[in-house]
């Protein structure tokens, strides 16, 4: 009778949401008595990342009704990690970041099942990706993320309108920390920018020239980068540097340290070098937590429509204070990524040299010169004379041969175009569907016809 | 909003049946972009340009340097680029090969080049970096060295940089470094 009580209580503000009408619903939001369980029952989500964020997204979504979670870390417990990432304890250190959170959690919140993945992210097929209804990101690389987005757009489908079909949309929501500030957005491919949309937005990283390490040091950190970057070289030939591995970063810093005796300068210490050889910036407990109830609340929106998703970015500083600013972007239509491309139809025998002329008359195109690749395979290459030569030989073949024979797919075109006068070059994607072909154009008509 | 109903009623089997094939990864951006640069490389007549691993890896390649004018007029020089997935995000790892006496590239092969590092910009492409590989050798300059030694030749006594130049490229000893011949 007590733990019923105290499990209602548990829910009781959860349930607030979910189990009454309100007036800045979701569009099509429908308030039950059982959709939070409803919620636990059916729905998958995935952590990317049990960090910083990760550690307080689970248990945010454990508490927010997510009874299906699945978290995916490749990195072991490190002692620095343990002023904010809370379900690691000292004598976990050495251990698998994602079991010991996956542990930890199913501990504290009954009903909950978590399955860690103890890996890296490009290990797992897309099969895995696909299963699940959301993802959530709790990374801290460009490239992590990168790959994620690539992933999960690479799921969304266009109609012959060029309207992302709803049943493909696989909804993300990215999480990004760094000392006071972070930043949560939302990702529906097709509807919001995806990942790389946006990429514009991020700063150049801050790299110092090679000759002022190699000539004129003025800081500590140029000391510890010559050491990294030309001494390591200087002194072991062909042995690549691995920042992970204890005995290579006392290396660099003792070398880093003799640099900087030999030009007076100060403030070489063992912790900032592996700050600046990592690029790490020092991370604090509230931040993380902050974002993270972002991005979990706007898990529970997507999926159940209890309120008006975040409107795409929302950025926080809490230096001074604290500031959130949320920024409608938009998306990017030419976007790689996710972005339509233009829908061709072609007949099967149409070869790639057709192809290539078709290009520079199609309305929407009107492109020159151009090269096309197909899922890595370079088709055809305008330049360097090199390729052009060893590629030629496919000019005559058949696009539907060179493309394996697929009822349709998605190929990349670069070239030239004319916009305002002015020649410009670019690089388009493009929906290629081939007529005649079961799952090509024909599955499309009969669509289009019911 | 997910439409919880349509997850209800989906199971596995829906997926199966939808298309028959399973999902394979296409290119990632940084790939296509770097499809493009290659195909619209403009290489000046002193470049040319190989791929060791075939026409469809585009992300390791050299290329050969071979100088018409300046101190370093008939050597050959080879630089591999290695692209990373984040291209144009971070600039191409560029390496000199060849070992050359030159004050803005070491004998490791590092190479000082600003559009290699701090003046990266995505709007840079493949062909600017070959561009500005080939005013090293055009314009050498002492002001930023990595090779403090040749830097200070240069500034010193060019005539003698001219000529250490013309023994590292035939083969010889500078100072106490021996370099293989390259012209």
């Amino acid at each position: 009778m007590a733990n019923a009580l105290a499990e209602q209580g548990k829910w009781r503000d959860l349930d607030k949401l979910l189990a009454r009408p309100g007036n800045i619903v979701g569009h099509g939001f429908e308030h039950s008595p059982t959709l939070r369980e409803e919620i636990g029952e059916y729905v998958r989500v995935l952590v990317v990342g049990a960090g910083g964020l990760g550690c307080e997204l689970l248990k945010d979504l454990a508490f927010s009704g997510f009874k299906n979670i699945d978290v995916i870390d490749m990195d072991t417990i490190e002692v620095s990690n343990l002023n904010r990432q809370f379900l690691f304890r000292l004598q976990d250190v050495g251990k698998s970041k994602a079991e010991v959170a996956a542990k930890r959690v199913m501990e504290r919140v009954s009903g909950v099942t978590i399955v860690p993945h103890f890996c890296r992210i490009e290990d797992k097929g897309l099969e895995f990706y696909n299963d699940f209804n959301i993802i959530v990101l709790g990374l801290d690389s460009i490239e992590a993320r990168s790959y994620i987005n690539s992933v999960a757009c690479s799921f969304l489908e266009y109609d012959c309108d060029d309207k992302p079909i709803p049943e493909t949309i696989k909804p993300m929501v990215d999480g990004g920390t760094e000392g006071f500030k972070g930043h949560a957005r939302v990702i529906l491919p097709g509807t919001t920018p995806c990942f790389e949309c946006n990429i514009w937005l991020f700063p150049p990283q801050v790299k110092f020239p090679l000759c002022t390490l190699a000539e004129t040091p003025r800081t500590a950190a140029h000391c510890i980068e010559y050491a990294h970057l030309i001494k390591w070289g200087e002194a072991h030939n062909g042995k690549a540097f691995d920042a992970d591995d204890p005995e290579h970063m006392q290396w660099v810093y003792s070398e880093a340290l003799k640099r900087a005796e030999l030009f007076g300068i100060t403030g070489v210490t063992y912790s900032l070098t592996q700050g600046v050889v990592k690029n790490i910036i020092p991370a604090i407990a509230s931040t993380n937590a902050i974002i993270s109830a972002a991005c979990a609340l706007e898990a529970l929106k997507i999926v159940s429509g209890c309120s008006k998703n975040l409107s795409n970015y929302l950025t926080y500083n809490g230096l001074e204070g604290t500031h959130i600013k949320v920024t409608d972007f938009v998306r990017d239509m030419d976007c790689l990524v996710c972005g339509p491309g233009t829908l061709i139809e072609l007949d099967t025998s149409v070869t790639l040299s057709q192809f290539i002329e078709l290009l520079g008359e199609h309305p929407n195109l009107y492109l020159l010169k151009p090269s096309v690749t197909y899922r890595g395979n370079n088709l055809y290459m305008q330049s360097p004379p090199v390729l052009e030569e060893m590629t030629r030989s496919n000019l005559h073949l058949p696009l539907f041969d060179l493309m394996g024979k697929v009822p349709k797919d998605i190929i990349n075109v670069s070239g030239t175009t004319e916009k305002d006068g002015k020649k410009t070059s670019c690089l388009r994607k493009l929906r290629v569907v081939f007529k005649g072909v079961v799952g090509g154009s024909t599955d499309m008509d009969i669509a289009r016809s019911s | 909003m997910i439409n919880l109903f349509k997850i209800k009623g989906q199971k596995r089997e829906d997926a199966a049946n939808a298309n028959g094939r399973a999902p394979v990864k296409k290119q990632s951006a940084g790939e296509l972009r770097l499809h493009k640069d290659i195909g619209e490389l403009n290489l000046p007549k002193t470049t040319s340009i190989s791929f060791p691993n075939g026409k469809d890896d585009l992300m390791n390649f050299e290329i050969s340097i071979r100088p018409d004018e300046g101190y370093y007029q008939g050597g050959t020089f080879i630089f591999t680029f290695q692209v990373s997935p984040s291209y144009p995000h971070e600039p191409p790892k560029v390496k000199c090969k060849t070992k050359v006496y030159h004050p803005n590239i070491d004998l490791e092969g590092n190479v000082c080049l600003n559009i290699l590092r701090e003046d990266w910009k995505p709007v840079l492409n493949i062909n600017t970096v070959i561009y500005g590989l080939n005013l090293l050798f055009t314009q050498p300059n002492d002001e930023d060295p990595l090779n403090h030694d040749a830097a200070a030749v240069l500034r010193d006594n060019p005539k003698l940089f001219e000529s250490n130049v013309r023994r590292a490229m035939a083969g010889g000893y500078v100072g106490q470094i021996y370099f293989p011949r390259c012209a």
